[in-house]
């Protein structure tokens, strides 16, 4: 036996192809994830220098950020968004990149439909020219964004040119209470940690809090490590996961499946192994949270009041603070369910997928949504959306006053026409509150689905157990 | 990629923590499928009000930070979004250097890969630089990457941390694609060997 290694440790050691000066490796990278905001420049470069796809195999593409999600059969008709996908769908073609059309039902959001297509599979590393590409860590595969020039490298040579991070470790002990979410678990860590409390670091996650979330909420969770700093997040595999990746397109079929798992279960933190940071929570002390700010640390329980820059001993947050506070319109000390809203968004990377669906569909069940409140559901896939038709959810979000439409990033991001206008207020799923993230001066405060839910029914941040 | 050697100009003071990636370079500029011609949008929803007019307050507004090379802000700069986007609206406005406490990572990364040096300094290293930078044109900064130093106006040398392969792709403008490609034959190796231990891959 050598040294105790973390679970990081494993991935990387398996991964390194060279070493290429003091810290520089040259990692090898087993799926490559692409989608038309972060690639056109990429494929340009490699055109210009005639340098082909190394494994066009190991690469999967698909239109998310700028597809409408309405009336997606008339196609996109903003000329600048068109173009980036008509681009993509063209770069694909040229170099022989798999990819899903927008009227293939198998696509949606890059990173739904990775993990949805058994593309992402445990032991990988997986890259995308996206932040929230740490999604597919939920498997225990080393997953993180990069840039468009690593895009291009990656394209060119299927490795990336790495420095080795440190190993953190956030332990989530206990069981979640009834109405508290991986979400919450995520927003709960980030308002510890801070949104550079993971900078340079993988995270890994552990203890009995996370072994009993689903592939779902292990999703959610590592969704939104990048939130926390973090490149990546990772959860050991475990049954749950192989339970999940089982027969899934892109999988191991039958007799490679049994021989893939046998080396799955070798994923895992040996005992001792050391780790440079070591955080850890109470799950069952947890509450819903939501964000009253313009950063995702600034998250508070759903029971709290939106504070006074006062309250921050740091110089920098209490600047940040007073900024904050100005750009969402709210006073000090007032109490967070007192904040009203107007919009309501459900979907995303982070909270787009079925379960999250289903949970929204319990709460919304038999209400209506405030007439005040324009609320919008957007399945995360294809895939997703015809699930939920299957299981009846979509009658239920329409009868009580949802709009139901068709799968991409919208206004997680507000790339397509999916935006708030200057001053209107959202409770969203989403992952980021920045200023202008959903829309030029539009407010954002981040929750669960059953908070947003909750949120669409009475008009203002809600706390979800209430209407459990 | 252009090269980054020395560099002596005006600094522009951004005091503000966790400047994201979406500050830099809001989305609705991301739907170009080309690098050039971001700078005119760098910082667009605090540079310019609903109408596209000039907003006065704001840092690279003023006369003394127009010509601005250097940006110093507050910790956690670039965090969010991976959108290259950013360094290259950055780099198109001018700016070949940010000095902060830390660095969100894929920003960080970014930078090298585009003639941009990121460099992190201490807190009471960034509050004197900071200073300096609110003296305005008269007070220019110098950075030397050979020598991992910074200059300020008064003379006072910082000395800087930066990973010796990223130092040397920037001294030296380097195609880190074409370097890797001469390993071609290790990937190579890695590859026939991985096929045989893990064939579903």
């Amino acid at each position: 036996m050598g040294t105790p290694r973390t679970l990081y440790d494993k991935i990387w050691d398996s991964h390194v192809v060279d070493q290429l000066e003091d810290e520089a490796y040259i990692l090898y990278i087993d799926r490559h994830l692409v989608h038309e905001v972060t690639s056109p420049q990429a494929f340009e470069g490699l055109r210009n220098s005639g340098r082909k796809v190394r494994r066009p195999d190991a690469t999967f593409a698909v239109a998310d950020h700028n597809v409408p999600t309405k009336d997606i059969e008339k196609g996109i008709t903003d000329p600048e968004s068109k173009l980036q996908v008509d681009t993509l769908e063209a770069n694909t073609a040229e170099f022989g990149v798999p990819y899903f059309s927008m009227t293939d039902d198998r696509r949606g959001i890059v990173h739904i439909i990775g993990p949805e297509q058994g593309l992402t599979l445990p032991g990988m590393t997986i890259v995308c020219g996206d932040s929230h590409t740490s999604t597919h860590g939920a498997f225990g595969a080393l997953a993180h964004g990069i840039g468009t020039s690593e895009v291009e490298h990656v394209l060119a040579t299927q490795t990336l040119v790495q420095e080795k991070a440190k190993n953190m470790r956030v332990t989530v002990h206990g069981d979640l209470p009834l109405g508290v979410t991986a979400k919450d678990i995520a927003l709960a860590i980030i308002g510890k940690i801070g949104t550079a409390g993971g900078t340079g670091h993988v995270i890994e996650y552990a203890g009995d809090a996370i072994r009993a979330l689903s592939m779902e909420g292990r999703m959610t969770l590592c969704n939104m490590t990048i939130e926390a700093g973090a490149r990546a997040g990772l959860i050991a595999p475990d049954e749950t996961t192989f339970e999940y990746v089982k027969g899934r397109p892109y999988a191991p079929k039958a007799g490679m499946y049994e021989q893939a798992v046998a080396y799955w279960k070798s994923l895992s933190t040996d005992e001792g192994a050391h780790f440079d940071k070591e955080v850890e929570l109470d799950a069952s002390d947890l509450i819903p949270y939501v964000t009253w700010g313009t950063s995702p640390e600034d998250a508070l329980p759903i029971t709290g009041s939106v504070p006074a820059p006062g309250d921050f001993a740091d110089e920098g947050k209490r600047g940040a603070a007073e900024r904050a506070l100005g750009y969402m319109g709210l006073t000090a000390g007032m109490k967070l369910t007192d904040i009203e809203v107007d919009h309501v968004f459900i979907g995303s990377c982070t909270n787009g997928r079925i379960e999250d669906l289903r949970e929204v569909a319990k709460i919304v069940e038999g209400k209506k949504v405030k007439e005040t409140v324009n609320a919008i559901i957007v399945p995360g896939s294809g895939l997703v959306k015809i699930q939920a038709e299957a299981e009846g959810l979509d009658k239920i979000f329409e009868a009580a006053g949802f709009e139901w439409r068709q799968p991409g990033c919208s206004m997680c991001l507000a790339m397509n026409a999916d935006k708030l206008d200057e001053g209107d207020r959202c409770a969203s799923t989403s992952n980021r509150n920045f200023e202008g993230r959903q829309g030029r001066g539009g407010r954002t405060h981040l929750v669960s689905p059953g908070m947003a839910a909750a949120a669409a029914v009475t008009g203002r941040l809600t706390d979800v157990r209430e209407l459990m | 990629m252009e090269k980054f050697n020395k560099l002596t100009a005006v600094a522009a003071p951004m005091p503000l923590v966790n400047i994201d990636t979406d500050m830099i370079i809001p989305k609705q500029f991301l739907k170009t499928i080309q690098r050039a011609g971001l700078g005119k949008n760098l910082f667009a929803e605090m540079r310019y009000d609903n109408d596209g007019n000039e907003k006065e307050d704001f840092v690279l507004n003023q006369p003394a930070y127009r010509n601005a090379e250097i940006l110093i802000a507050g910790d956690n700069f670039g965090c969010g979004s991976s959108r290259e986007h950013a360094p290259w609206a950055l780099l198109d406005f001018g700016i070949r250097c940010v000095i902060s406490t830390s660095f969100a990572d894929i920003f960080h990364n970014n930078c090298f890969r585009n003639g941009i040096l990121p460099i992190e300094v201490s807190p009471e290293e960034l509050e004197k630089l900071m200073e300096d930078a609110e003296r305005g044109a008269n007070a220019t900064i110098s950075i030397d990457l050979e020598a991992q130093e910074i200059r300020g106006p008064d003379g006072g040398v910082i000395h800087f941390e930066v990973e010796q392969f990223n130092k040397h792709c920037l001294l030296t403008g380097l195609d880190e694609i074409g370097l890797t490609l001469k390993k071609e034959n290790k990937v190579a190796e890695y590859e026939e060997s991985r096929k045989l231990q893990q064939p579903w891959l």
